[in-house]
C-alpha cells in the first residue's frame, strides 16, 4: 500500500532522531542539570513517536510515549535525572534502535518491548529500585503475548460488525501435492476480494506470495454475503483440501485484539485461553509475521497495482536536478545574449531561428520547473489512517475530507511540510472537535468533520485544515497566555481576535487542559509556525466560537525560483524578494521627520523608519547624480515591522532563480544569497529581515 | 625520489609561486564581479563562473601585500580546496611544471613579505628558480577571515 514509499523516508528519519536523542542522552549524562538537554531529548522522542504511530509501527510509538513520560516529569523538575533513569532510558533507546534496524532488513519492527517500557513506568512514578522495576517488568512480561490483531485491524472488523457486515476466520488448507501454492492462495484472495475485504491474513500476504508457508493460511474477512455462499467460493477453487469458516462476533475479535487486555495482568490469561483454540498449526509462523502492519493487510490486488504504478516512474538524486537547472539558467543568459545581437544585426532568418529557440526554452523551462514538483497527495495519503487512529484513541466521531491532493508544490517544500500538517491536524482533532455528547447537546452532527484542503493560488499554495468543532475561546487563550508571561495584562485590550489567535504559536503555549497521548505538552505550534516560515511560509487562524477553526498556511511555490524586485543603488544592482515587499513610494526630502536622531517617514498612519540603503551597504556612490529633492523608496516588512529603504532606481519585478554564495562567504549582513541577471552579472539578494529593528 | 607533483605556476611581485594542479579548477581572464557588502577588503566580490556564483579575493590583498591596478595578464585561479571553492586573482599565471616532493624544503619565516603560515615550503627547480608552494587550506581559512571581517567591522 501507499504507506511505503514513506519508508524510506520514516527510516531515514527515525535514525537521525535515534542518533540525536543518543547524541543528547550522553551529554546530559555529563550535565544532569541543563534542561535545555531534555527538551531536545523530548522533542525527538516526540517526534519519533508521531511518525511511528503513523506509519503503523505500534511497539515504536508505545516505548516512546513511555519515554516521553519520564522525560515530561524530568523537563517539569518533578523528576531529578539519576543513573536508575539513565539507565532505563538508554535501554529504551537501544529497544528503539533494534526496532528500526528490524525495519531496515525488511521486517516489521515489532518487539517485546513490555519489559522497558515497565521499567519506564516504575521510573515515571517514582519506583528507582530496579529490583522492583524488573519484577514489574517479568510481570508484564508474562501478561503480553503477541495478540493477532493490532488494534487498527480490531477497529476496522469492529465498525464492519457495526455498519452490518460479517467478519469471518476463514482456513484454507491447500492440497499435500499442490504445486503453486502462492498462486492457490492468490486465487483464494482474488475470489474473496470480489464480494468483501480481506482484512488481515495469516502469514502475511507478502509471506504466502512468496510461498513462505506450509500449507495452510488464514484470513479475516469481512463480507455482506453469508458464510455459506463464501465457504462454497472457496471450494471452487480446486487444489483445496479444507476451508474452515467460523463466524467471529465482537467478544471473539476482543479476544484476537489481545493488546488492551493483555496489558492488565488480570484479564491476561483469559484472552490467552480464549486465542489458543482458534491458533493453526502455523500458529509459530503467524506470532513471528502477524506484525505486519494494517498497512500490509491491504489486498494482494492493491500491490499488483501500486507495481505497475510504479514502473512509469524513476527517481532522480535532487542534486541532478539542480544541476539541470544550473545549466538551463545559464542557457537562459545566452539566450537573452543572442536575442539581443540578433536585433543588432537585423537578419531575418536568424531572428527567426533565435525566436524558435526562444519559444523551445520557455517550454524547456516549464518541464525543468515541473520536474521538482511533487502533489502534495504524498504527504496527505497518510492523514485519513491517522485521523482515524486519533478519533478512536478520542472517542470521537469525524471524518477528514480531503480535497486538492494533486496540487503540486516543490519537492523540498513536500519534504518538510509533512510535520507540521500533522501538528495542525492532531491539534484540531484533539482541541478543536468536541465529543459526541457535547455536539448533540450543541445541535450539531455528532459526527464531526476536518476539512483538508490544498490549492494554487497566484505564487503560492493554500494549505487549510479546517474543522466545525468548538472553536477558539479567545478568553481562554488569554487567561493561559497571561499564565505563561506570553503577553502583558495592559496589552490585552487592544489585541485583535487574529492577534489573540496569533499566541497560539508562541513558544511554550498549550490551552490543554490535560495532557494527552495526541497533543497538549507545549511541543506544538510554535514549532509548527518556525517550521513553516523557513519555508517561506505563513501560518494563519480564523476562528468563530461555536461553528470551528480554520488554520491556513501558505507557502511558496518553489524555494529555488522567486519573484523580487530589482533595485539600482550606487552603481550596484540587488534584487529584493517581492514575499518581504509592502509597496513602493516616492519619498520627498521635505517628508522627512527626525525622530529622536532618526529619519521616519509617514506610512499608512504610522511612522516608518527610512534607511538609506547606500549608506548601509557601503555603495559607491553615482558621481553623476545631482543633489534630489526626492528619492524612490521600497517599504519592506518584516512581520508587523517596516522599513523605508531608499534606492537609486527601481529596475522592475523579475523572476530569479535562487543562487548560494557558497561556504566561504557565511554570515553576511543584510545579503541572503544571489542571482544571475540576464546580462550574466550576478546580483545579491537582500535580507530586508536585517535591515529593520 | 620523491612524489611528482605538478604545480601551476603563478606570479605576484617579484616572486614565483606554485599551488597542485589537482586544487586548481580552472584559470579564468579578468571578469566583472559584484561586490558584496561588508566584507574584508581583499574580497573582490563574486562571479558569475558558468552559472556557479563564486566568491574572488584579491591573493595581494590577502598576504597583507600592496594592491596594484589589474593588467591584461591578471587571472582568476578558480581553486577547490576544504570544500571550498575560490577564485584568487594573481598577477599572471603561465606555466605548469613537475616538481619532486623531495626537493620542497620548509619556507623561512617571511616570503617576500608572505608569512609562513601560508606557504607549504620552498621548492628549488632544476634551472636554479625559486618556487613557493601555497598551503591553499591556510589561505582559505575561514576562522581567519572571519576575524578579519571582526576588526573591519
Amino acid at each position: 500500500m501507499e504507506i511505503n514509499q514513506y519508508l524510506t523516508m520514516f527510516i531515514a528519519e527515525s535514525k537521525e532522531h535515534l542518533q540525536a536523542m543518543n547524541d543528547n542522552l550522553l551529554e546530559l549524562e555529563k550535565n544532569p542539570d541543563d534542561l535545555s538537554i531534555v527538551q531536545s531529548i523530548f522533542r525527538s522522542a516526540h517526534t519519533l513517536k508521531g511518525m511511528s504511530a503513523t506509519m503503523g509501527f505500534a511497539d515504536l510509538a508505545s516505548l516512546t510515549h513511555e519515554m516521553e513520560n519520564v522525560l515530561d516529569l524530568v523537563r517539569n523538575g518533578k523528576l531529578a535525572m539519576n543513573g536508575d533513569i539513565f539507565d532505563v532510558l538508554f535501554k529504551s533507546l537501544d529497544s528503539l534502535e533494534n526496532m528500526v534496524q528490524d525495519i531496515v532488513a525488511g521486517g516489521t519492527g515489532q518487539m517485546d518491548v513490555s519489559g522497558v517500557v515497565a521499567e519506564l513506568k516504575a521510573v515515571a512514578e517514582g519506583k528507582p529500585s530496579s529490583a522492583g522495576a524488573g519484577r514489574a517488568a517479568d510481570e508484564a512480561r508474562a501478561g503480553g503475548k503477541a495478540p493477532e490483531l493490532d488494534e487498527y485491524q480490531y477497529a476496522v472488523l469492529e465498525q464492519s460488525l457495526d455498519s452490518g457486515h460479517h467478519v469471518y476466520g476463514i482456513t484454507v488448507t491447500l492440497r499435500e501435492d499442490c504445486l503453486l501454492k502462492a498462486a492457490r492462495a492468490y486465487m483464494v484472495f482474488d475470489a474473496l476480494e470480489r464480494h468483501g475485504e480481506v482484512a488481515k491474513s495469516v502469514p502475511s500476504v507478502q509471506d504466502l506470495e512468496q510461498e513462505k508457508f506450509d500449507r495452510s493460511f488464514r484470513l479475516y474477512y469481512i463480507t455482506k454475503e453469508p458464510a455459506e455462499t463464501i465457504e462454497s467460493l472457496i471450494r471452487g477453487i480446486s487444489e483445496i483440501e479444507r476451508v474452515e469458516l467460523e463466524v467471529y462476533d465482537r467478544e471473539t475479535l476482543a479476544a484476537f485484539a489481545g493488546r488492551k487486555t493483555a496489558a492488565s495482568p488480570a484479564s491476561a490469561p483469559d484472552a490467552k485461553a480464549e486465542a489458543k483454540p482458534a491458533a493453526q498449526p502455523d500458529a509459530k509462523t503467524g506470532a513471528k509475521t502477524d506484525a505486519k502492519a494494517g498497512a500490509k493487510a491491504g489486498a494482494a490486488a492493491g500491490q499488483t497495482r501500486g507495481q505497475a504504478a510504479l514502473g512509469r516512474t524513476i527517481r532522480v538524486d535532487l542534486d541532478r536536478l539542480d544541476d539541470l537547472m544550473n545549466l538551463f539558467s545559464e542557457l537562459l543568459i545566452d539566450r537573452v545574449r543572442l536575442e539581443q545581437l540578433a536585433s543588432e544585426i537585423r537578419r531575418s532568418d536568424l531572428t527567426e531561428t533565435v525566436e524558435h529557440m526562444a519559444r523551445i526554452s520557455s517550454d524547456l523551462q516549464n518541464i525543468v520547473l515541473k520536474l521538482r514538483m511533487v502533489p502534495v497527495e504524498s504527504v496527505f495519503n497518510r492523514f485519513p489512517r491517522m485521523v482515524r487512529d486519533l478519533a478512536k484513541s478520542l472517542n470521537k466521531k469525524l471524518e477528514l475530507v480531503i480535497t486538492g491532493a494533486e496540487t503540486e508544490l516543490d519537492r523540498t517544500v513536500i519534504d518538510e511540510i509533512g510535520d507540521p500538517l500533522v501538528h495542525l491536524l492532531r491539534n484540531s482533532v484533539d482541541h478543536g472537535i468536541e465529543p459526541p455528547e457535547e455536539r448533540e447537546k450543541a445541535g450539531k452532527n455528532p459526527t464531526g468533520t476536518v476539512h483538508l484542503r490544498a490549492y494554487h493560488s497566484g505564487n503560492h499554495v493554500f494549505i487549510e485544515i479546517e474543522d466545525d468543532g468548538r472553536g477558539i475561546n479567545r478568553g481562554k487563550v488569554l487567561d493561559k497566555a497571561l499564565k505563561a508571561g506570553i503577553v502583558q495584562a495592559d496589552r490585552i485590550h487592544d489585541m485583535s481576535d487574529e492577534d489573540v489567535y496569533q499566541l497560539l504559536f508562541a513558544p511554550g503555549f498549550s490551552t490543554a487542559d490535560q495532557v494527552s497521548d495526541i497533543s497538549g505538552r507545549g511541543v506544538g505550534l510554535d514549532v509548527v509556525k518556525n517550521k513553516i516560515e523557513s519555508l517561506g511560509g505563513r501560518v494563519q487562524v480564523q476562528s468563530a466560537p461555536g461553528e470551528g477553526t480554520k488554520f491556513t498556511v501558505q507557502l511558496p511555490l518553489t524555494l529555488s525560483i522567486i519573484g523580487a524586485m530589482l533595485i539600482r543603488t550606487g552603481t550596484e544592482k540587488y534584487a529584493i524578494p517581492l514575499s518581504s515587499i509592502v509597496e513602493t513610494a516616492i519619498l520627498k526630502r521635505d517628508d522627512i521627520r527626525h525622530v529622536h536622531g532618526r529619519s521616519m517617514m509617514d506610512f499608512r498612519s504610522g511612522l516608518v523608519p527610512v534607511v538609506d540603503l547606500a549608506d548601509v551597504l557601503d555603495c559607491p556612490r553615482d558621481e553623476g547624480a545631482a543633489e534630489q529633492g526626492e528619492w524612490e523608496v521600497v517599504i519592506v516588512h518584516k512581520g508587523d515591522k517596516m522599513a523605508a529603504l531608499i534606492v537609486d532606481e527601481l529596475l522592475g519585478q523579475q523572476e530569479i532563480v535562487l543562487k548560494s554564495l557558497g561556504q566561504f562567504l557565511t554570515g553576511l549582513f543584510a545579503i541572503s544569497g544571489a542571482t544571475i541577471l540576464g546580462d550574466g552579472q550576478v546580483a545579491l539578494i537582500l535580507d530586508t529581515n536585517a535591515l529593520i529593528k | 625520489m620523491g612524489e611528482e607533483l605538478k604545480v601551476i605556476v603563478f606570479n605576484l611581485g617579484s616572486e614565483q609561486y606554485g599551488v597542485e594542479v589537482d586544487k586548481v579548477k580552472t584559470i579564468e581572464r579578468m571578469m566583472p564581479m559584484t561586490r558584496v557588502p561588508k566584507t574584508p577588503k581583499f574580497v573582490k566580490g563574486v562571479i558569475n563562473l558558468r552559472g556557479v556564483v563564486v566568491p574572488v579575493i584579491d591573493l595581494r590583498g590577502r598576504f597583507g601585500l600592496e594592491e596594484t591596478a589589474y593588467t591584461g595578464d591578471t587571472r582568476i585561479i578558480i581553486v577547490n580546496a576544504e570544500n571550498l571553492e575560490v577564485g584568487l586573482i594573481v598577477d599572471s599565471a603561465n606555466d605548469v611544471i613537475d616538481i619532486d616532493s623531495d626537493n620542497i624544503v620548509d619556507p623561512p619565516e617571511v616570503v617576500g613579505g608572505v608569512k609562513a603560515k601560508y606557504l607549504r615550503g620552498v621548492a628549488k627547480l632544476a634551472d636554479g628558480r625559486l618556487l613557493v608552494m601555497l598551503n591553499l587550506s591556510e589561505v582559505l581559512n575561514k576562522s581567519e577571515i572571519m576575524q578579519l571581517e571582526q576588526i573591519f567591522e
